[in-house]
């Protein structure tokens, strides 16, 4: 899809002046959601930062129409729903929006179960890498050291866990990460997942102003920057398939990757980091590189 | 109509299958499980065209209904005891919504320690959640119930979730003749459900529980508290149309009363073990004895008219409660001393508790002695409520 047609498209879905905080990655998701497949979707909600932007009633924040649900229910809900609409033989694509809690913490068995019977859902993970709407407390999904209200002063001890291949090792038809810096990368995965039958999760990268302290201008910029120092890479897996997506493929060389310290810099929540620290962190990100790219390879020989 | 034997389970499966149910969850937990083994007996072997998702726990389960009904579809799901107390968010959340959702609970003991057989504390556990609660007696009523469920919920002046409680094992595991109405004739009295109170659709914009003011909260608790008032009235109105129509036995109404009419001392009871009162209560009619029994067979919406009348006359009220609210009394025995304002002296036994057995032979001698010391002026010492403990049921068999 190209960026023409993503803005051409008439469906509103996000409302200007909705109460999201100022440089939202989800209302950028989500109005990419609208434009691409807002007529035909029904979305579900967990808790979360989306219960806010939705907004009071009996105002709108969002057009759509959603189910808000409870934290640990998303996919679950989303499976009845599509099997209501199946059973009746009713269109609609049935979207759980979800934060990184509500998907790979609190939700993840519901999640799951989901994925593996393959149930007719697609699931975007709105991944901002803390329990944000609760005022910024780690999350399994936070990153090594990154500071937040319940890691304070050293930062999250643990790592961050790869929600994108534990679903894809559910065996699942469709897994893409993604990140609100590539909206047309974004849009195409999301048409692509809704074209295939099944189950789908779009991990999309998401970072948030107020909990990674960072200016709210600067939402898209951080974001490209995590893909250019390499630290987020996007890939698409569609039945049996995996490919690094464009986007990111360039810095499968290392060389030509921009310094990572330029993107911790910019975030308040990597401001103690030592140089050893960063040096850790770049370490990790040349593990996952490596792993992604064996994967590739994996499924390419594979075929 | 056919007569059949049918144990517990079965016949909530059957009822399933007569009102043509379109999404079933399944989440296994004893003594719950073979409702859902039995239904997906049904749709494998083509006897019912149904969805039905297997889902990794009890709080999916609830979830995925509540998805379906939210999408239109006439639902059901059944558990236990862990696995409700495991729902208990999605409950609230399902009558919050006024979403007609149906399940059956298979009453179960709480654990620790690990025990499968029957007690209330389960369900009663979950009644100020907006679901109305039904208690059967007996698998008849199992099947009944379950039906009439459907058309309770369903009506537009209700508009809430239903749970029928049917006791584990001595319900659900047993066998007893049931009669089961002609398809064609359930499928004339309970249509498919109109999309009431509202259904999700792609491209209609409807958020439904998003944030809202305090007061609308407020509102719409008063709202639901209104339709569990008029859901007294549907519950008559139903189970008595359901009598004449299908005329299965099983008595209509809130509550059943036997040998009430003249009697100075009433029991009052849920469930299964009901039937053991009932032959109590003709053992001590047959020693001159002037007994009856109260069977509530909804405790939410409460009886409460109908209780009041029934006790107007009657000296004092025995009360057998198979759960117990901590720190207080009996559940049923709270809400019957409540319901009558105190103004009739109470005994509450708390017996029964994780399955332990209590026979009508009990039963008698309890009553028996209450009669007792009611007469000999001892009821004051009845506010709290006594444990008939497994002990004593020994010591009653040997006299």
């Amino acid at each position: 899809m190209s960026i023409q047609r993503l803005a051409l498209s008439k469906f509103r879905g996000v409302i200007p002046g909705n109460p999201a905080c100022s440089g939202c990655p989800h209302n950028i998701g989500l109005k990419i959601v609208g434009k691409t497949i807002g007529d035909k979707v029904i979305l579900v909600v967990p808790a979360g930062c989306t219960s806010i932007i939705s907004g009071y009633w009996p105002r709108s924040g969002l057009e759509f129409p959603i189910l808000h649900v409870p934290f640990a229910s998303a996919a679950a809900v989303a499976s009845g729903l599509k099997a209501a609409l199946e059973s009746r033989g009713e269109n609609g694509v049935v979207v759980v929006w979800s934060g990184d809690g509500g998907a790979a913490d609190i939700g993840f068995a519901t999640l799951s179960g989901a994925a593996v019977r393959n149930d007719d859902i697609l699931v975007i993970v709105s991944d901002n890498e803390a329990y944000m709407n609760t005022g910024v407390q780690a999350s399994g999904t936070t990153t090594w050291k990154a500071l937040t209200t319940t890691s304070p002063v050293i930062g999250k001890t643990e790592e961050k866990k790869d929600i994108a291949l534990i679903m894809l090792l559910h065996k699942v038809p469709y897994v893409a990460t993604a990140s609100i810096a590539y909206p047309t990368d974004l849009a195409e995965k999301i048409e692509r997942a809704v074209s295939i039958r099944g189950f789908k999760l779009i991990h999309l990268h998401s970072p948030c102003p107020p909990g990674w302290r960072f200016d709210a201008d600067k939402t898209i910029a951080i974001a490209k920057l995590a893909i250019e120092t390499g630290a987020w890479i996007l890939w698409e897996y569609n039945n049996g398939s995996f490919k690094i997506s464009p986007q990111s493929k360039l810095y499968a060389d290392k060389s030509k990757r921009k310094p990572l310290s330029e993107y911790l810099k910019m975030q308040g929540r990597f401001m103690h980091l030592t140089d050893e620290d960063i040096r850790g962190i770049e370490n990790k990100i040349d593990e996952n590189w490596k792993l992604i790219l064996e994967l590739e390879k994996y499924y390419s020989t594979k075929r | 109509m056919i007569r059949k034997a049918l144990i517990g389970s079965h016949a909530i499966a059957m009822a399933v299958k007569l009102a043509n149910v379109e999404v079933i969850s399944a989440y296994p937990i004893t003594p719950q499980t073979i409702i859902v083994e039995k239904i997906a007996d049904m749709i494998e072997r083509g006897e019912l065209k149904a969805e039905y998702i297997r889902v990794e726990s009890e709080h999916s389960a609830l979830a995925v209904v509540y998805g379906a009904s939210a999408g239109g579809s006439r639902v059901f799901t059944a558990t236990s005891s862990h696995g409700l107390l495991y729902m208990y968010e999605m409950l609230w959340w399902v009558a919050n919504s006024r979403l007609p959702v149906v399940m059956a609970v298979v009453t179960r003991s709480i654990g620790p320690p690990w025990n499968i057989h029957t007690d209330h504390q389960d369900v009663l556990s979950v009644r100020d959640s907006g679901w109305i609660i039904g208690f059967a007696e007996n698998v008849q009523e199992v099947l009944d119930m379950t039906l009439q469920a459907y058309k309770i919920s369903e009506d537009r002046r209700v508009l809430l979730p239903s749970i029928i409680a049917l006791d584990g094992f001595i319900l659900s595991h047993t066998s007893e003749p049931v009669v089961i109405p002609e398809p064609s004739e359930v499928n004339e009295w309970l249509p498919p459900r109109k999309p009431l109170p509202f259904k999700v659709e792609a491209g209609k914009f409807f958020a439904v529980g998003n944030l809202g003011p305090d007061d609308v909260t407020m509102e719409l608790r008063w709202y639901i508290w209104r339709a569990m008032e008029r859901a007294k009235y549907t519950i008559n109105e139903v189970s008595l149309d359901y009598a004449k129509r299908f005329n299965t036995g099983s008595p209509a109404g809130l509550l059943e009363t036997y040998r009430t009419t003249d009697a100075k001392y009433i029991a009052i009871s849920m469930g299964s073990w009901s039937g053991d009162i009932k032959e109590a209560i003709d053992i001590l009619r047959d020693e001159g004895y002037n007994v009856g029994l109260i069977r509530l067979r909804y405790i939410r919406p409460f009886p409460l008219e109908e209780l009041r009348d029934t006790v107007s006359s009657a000296k004092a009220l025995i009360v057998f409660d198979r759960a117990v609210s901590m720190g207080h009394q009996g559940i049923l025995g709270m809400e019957v001393v409540s319901a009558t304002n105190s103004k009739i002296p109470v005994k509450n036994i708390i017996a029964g508790l994780g399955g332990v057995d209590v026979s009508h032979h009990d039963f008698s001698n309890i009553i028996r002695g209450f009669i007792e010391e009611y007469e000999s002026g001892l009821s004051i010492e009845w506010s709290i409520p006594e444990w008939y403990m497994p002990w004593m049921i020994k010591e009653s068999e040997e006299r």
